[in-house]
């Protein structure tokens, strides 16, 4: 399955919905998006991965790309997922201390780290 | 002789199809559940790792992915590039203190070798060796074929 992205703004934040895979093949897709989101002055992020079906390290790589370029800015990037297949691979990676993962939109957008 | 033998291009397309192949293969030999999202991840990895270099050293020559189901389910995946590169286990978090790795074509930050740790992660069970002969890597991954384990490791 391919990659889907929407974007749409709440309050400071702009939400980043993803759908599908995020490999190797549609990476490079997902870090356009963000880099034209950082580019156009949005710095605080919300990455909606609930209907993501699969990531690998390319895709985690994009992530990571992401944060440090709002954080360049005093930004922020935080994730939503409460998949356990994907939450597993953070885990693995020890990027779980790295990204602030939330378990819906709202507790993102409520949250004050 | 392997169950399904399958050689790709080093493209991204291609790192997909080994993926889907391969969790196709593991189902029908009654894998299920976890194991299959180790197994789709696990072969993605290997995979992408092998087109990444494959793309710098060899990109004219083919990747090959075996897949055996006698007793335990058995990938291995052989790339042609020089023996040994990016095989090393790369810290996870190294890469957000911008260390001198090889970066990533496609993400620009995470250093190539990343997959070797994110499979290490994964898999019990895995050899990362020269090949037998000629240029290249051999990553060796298994998983026991155990019926009613949803998701089956074992530790050696």
């Amino acid at each position: 399955m391919d990659l889907s992205l929407s974007t749409r703004t709440e309050g400071a934040h702009t939400i980043v919905a993803i759908g599908g895979e995020i490999d190797v093949y549609t990476a490079p897709k997902l870090r356009e998006q963000l880099i034209d989101l950082v580019s156009n002055g949005s710095h605080h992020l919300i990455v909606d991965m609930e209907a993501v079906e699969f990531l690998d390290s390319t895709g985690l790589g994009v992530l990571v790309g992401g944060l440090k370029r709002v954080r360049a800015h005093d930004g922020s990037l935080r994730l939503v997922c409460s998949q356990e297949r994907i939450l597993k691979i953070f885990r693995i990676t020890g990027l779980t201390k790295v990204f602030s993962i939330y378990a819906s939109v709202d507790e993102a957008m409520a949250a004050t780290d | 002789m392997p169950t399904v033998r399958l050689q790709i291009s080093p493209t991204p397309a291609q790192v997909r199809t080994a993926r889907l192949v391969a969790a196709a293969v593991a189902r029908r030999s009654g894998l299920a559940g976890g194991a299959l999202d180790e197994i789709r991840l696990a072969v993605g990895e290997a995979c992408s790792r092998a087109a990444g270099l494959h793309q710098e050293y060899a990109p004219s020559d083919l990747i090959t992915v075996l897949l055996e189901d006698e007793g335990e389910f058995v990938v291995t995946v052989r790339d042609c590039a020089p023996t040994g590169m990016h095989t090393e286990h790369i810290d996870p978090l190294a890469f957000l203190t911008d260390v001198g790795n090889a970066q990533h074509p496609v993400t620009g930050v995470i250093p190539s070798g990343f997959g070797i740790a994110v499979i290490d992660g994964l898999v019990d069970d895995l050899e990362v060796v020269p090949a037998d002969s000629g240029p290249g890597t051999v990553v060796r991954m298994s998983w026991p074929l155990t019926t009613g384990v949803e998701c089956g490791r074992t530790r050696r």
